[in-house]
């Protein structure tokens, strides 16, 4: 059995997402633990969609990879689940390869459990820590408990929180391969996407995350934390209840059943402090919190914290920064 | 149309989950239990279709103990028609309940199969993927908008950078994201009703599903705690603990 692992490279068709840099340093840490910590096997990237000349070439500088195989096709133009999945489990049918990892995304948890039903093998969902090659240690219960699992089978295929890994450097020089196109069992017509356009980073890589919840009382009332975000260069987020409440789109929404960040600043402005919402930043390097219930659970996780009404703390914070 | 949408009993999403002593699980005796809340959204999707008219029938299907009928009851109770049980104690994997739930689709012509995008209580997100790729059905992960069309479904999927949509065949195997609706409460009606509605119980192997551990949990542990830091009165107090002693802003 091969001991080489296989990381599937996620993009939008322009640019190669940073997600994809976190697991391969993953990766790294199983291939360093195969063997009794030999590390003999190599990594290779699998590159799925239409004209990839410069996301390989981007891929390619990923330290510790060896070869990118890259399946670029016209009509993986905007690739489905499906497409993925069928390259990834072609790539895996030959014991090529002892694991295959993406990141835990809507994109890597759309493929990955895909391709093992595919394979007829268990994936293993957003691993945080690689014990053994083949055991992983990964939240449950909103990140409540971690669950050490051990896979009993090969392939063992991986979605990994991207935020528990450091990114891999880019100073790596590997091969760029063509490799087949494998048919999926089925196809889905790609009619438009409806992306956020924002200048700002985006939230899960973001170095500074700003986020509102419930406290902001209306969607309006963003624009405050959309300028404080702006002047300490960071991203947008709120909670499940601004989400539910209509304040801002989905995509914003940090926590157990939105994106997990793991920013140096986390500013939580009139966010209660919910286990579900905790799940999505408790790794973050440093908490602030501001709102003005003495006894939000918020205040019990956050590094600094401030009760105080946020429609004065927040302009005021705005003001000490302008300084 | 007939639908299918499969339901999980989890620990109810407002219960404080506590990890046991031994380390072995989360303590699940004499706590509050009830229906994923990805799955109540996904019963109330099916019995919208059905009461726009495209669909005939709301099946409900679940795996698990004795008491996992309980949970396909509260289904019932919002309005579906019947319910599939397949009974058993052991530990389910995903894959499991997705060859399961195959079957049961196979079984019932079920032209669509909608369910949660993810149980709160393992978070594994990966059912609804692998019932697609085991019956070879477009999928409509973390969906938040369908419409049914001559070519199947209109969908609209929530990704991390906003949403897409797609146009999917059928029949399809769809997974709800949270604003795709929201379910209604159960009226007292309808749960008199509900408990005159018939469950069927079958065992794995009516279904042909051999329950084989892919897995095994070896540990299941406290998560690290994060201690509480220190109070702040004002912004420049605060500005400067973030420049001078967390070092996180210049």
């Amino acid at each position: 059995m091969s001991a080489n692992i296989l990381v599937i490279a996620e993009h939008d068709g322009a640019e190669l997402y940073p997600g994809t840099l976190n697991t391969v340093a993953a990766a790294g840490e199983i291939a360093a633990r195969h063997d009794g910590g030999g590390g003999a096997g190599e990594i290779h990237i699998l590159l799925v969609g239409e004209n990839l000349g410069e996301i390989a070439k981007s891929c390619a500088k990923a330290a510790g990879v060896t070869k990118i195989l890259v399946v670029d096709d016209a009509k993986f133009a905007h690739p489905g689940a499906e497409d993925v999945a069928a390259q990834i489990s072609a790539a895996l049918g030959g014991g090529a390869y002892s694991h295959a990892l993406a990141p835990a995304s809507t994109f890597g948890k759309a493929v990955i459990p895909y391709a093992a039903a595919l394979l007829d093998r268990q994936a293993i969902s957003d691993i945080s820590e690689v014990s053994e090659a083949d055991t992983f240690v990964r939240p449950i219960y909103a990140g409540n408990a971690m669950e050490t699992v051990k896979s009993l089978e090969s392939p063992v295929l991986l979605t990994v929180r991207t935020t528990a890994f450091e990114p891999a450097a880019q100073d790596g020089n590997a091969a760029v391969e063509n490799a087949a196109a494998a048919e999926p069992p089925v196809r889905v017509k790609f009619i438009e996407h409806a992306l956020s356009s924002s200048e700002r980073p985006e939230l899960t890589s973001a170095r500074v995350v700003v986020s509102g919840g419930r406290g902001m009382q209306n969607g309006e009332n963003f624009a405050m934390l959309e300028k404080l975000a702006d002047k300490l260069g960071g991203a947008v987020g709120a909670s499940r209840a601004a989400v539910d409440a209509g304040f801002v789109p989905n995509e914003y929404q940090v926590g157990q059943t939105g994106k997990v960040v793991a920013p140096d600043l986390y500013l939580a402005v009139g966010i209660s402090g919910a286990i579900q919402h905790l799940a999505g930043m408790k790794d973050s390097k440093c908490i602030v919190a501001i709102n003005n219930d003495e006894e939000a659970p918020i205040f019990q996780v956050a590094d600094y914290s401030w009760c105080e009404d946020l429609f004065t703390a927040v302009p005021a914070l705005q003001g000490e920064l302008e300084k | 149309m007939k639908i299918l949408v499969p339901v999980k009993r989890v620990i109810d999403a407002n219960i404080r989950v506590r990890v046991k002593s031994d380390n072995s699980g989360v303590e699940t005796a004499n706590v509050k239990m009830a229906m994923n809340p990805f799955c109540e959204i996904a019963v109330e999707e099916a019995l919208r279709i059905k009461e726009a008219g495209d669909a005939e029938e709301v099946i409900l299907f679940s795996a698990g103990g004795e008491k996992t009928p309980e949970t396909i009851r509260t289904g019932l109770a919002m309005g579906a028609d019947r319910g599939v049980h397949v009974q058993t104690d052991e530990r389910l994997e995903p894959l499991t309940i997705a060859k399961m739930i195959a079957a049961v689709a196979e079984k019932e012509g079920a032209d669509l199969v909608i369910l949660g995008k993810q149980s709160i209580d393992g978070d594994n997100n990966q059912t609804g993927q692998m019932l697609a790729a085991i019956m070879k059905r477009p999928l409509g992960s973390y969906i938040s908008e369908i419409k049914k069309n001559a070519e199947g479904f209109a969908i609209t999927r929530e990704i991390d950078a906003g949403l897409e949509k797609l146009q999917i065949g059928s029949p399809a195997v769809v997974t709800t994201d949270l604003r795709l609706n929201e379910p209604r409460y159960a009226s007292l009606p309808n749960i008199m009703k509900a408990k005159k509605k018939p469950i069927e119980t079958l065992s794995p192997a009516d279904v042909g599903v051999e329950i084989k551990a892919r897995t095994e949990v070896l540990k299941v542990a406290e998560p690290p705690a994060r201690e509480a830091g220190v109070r702040v009165s004002g912004a420049g107090e605060l500005v400067d603990k973030l420049k001078n002693e967390a070092k996180v802003i210049s």
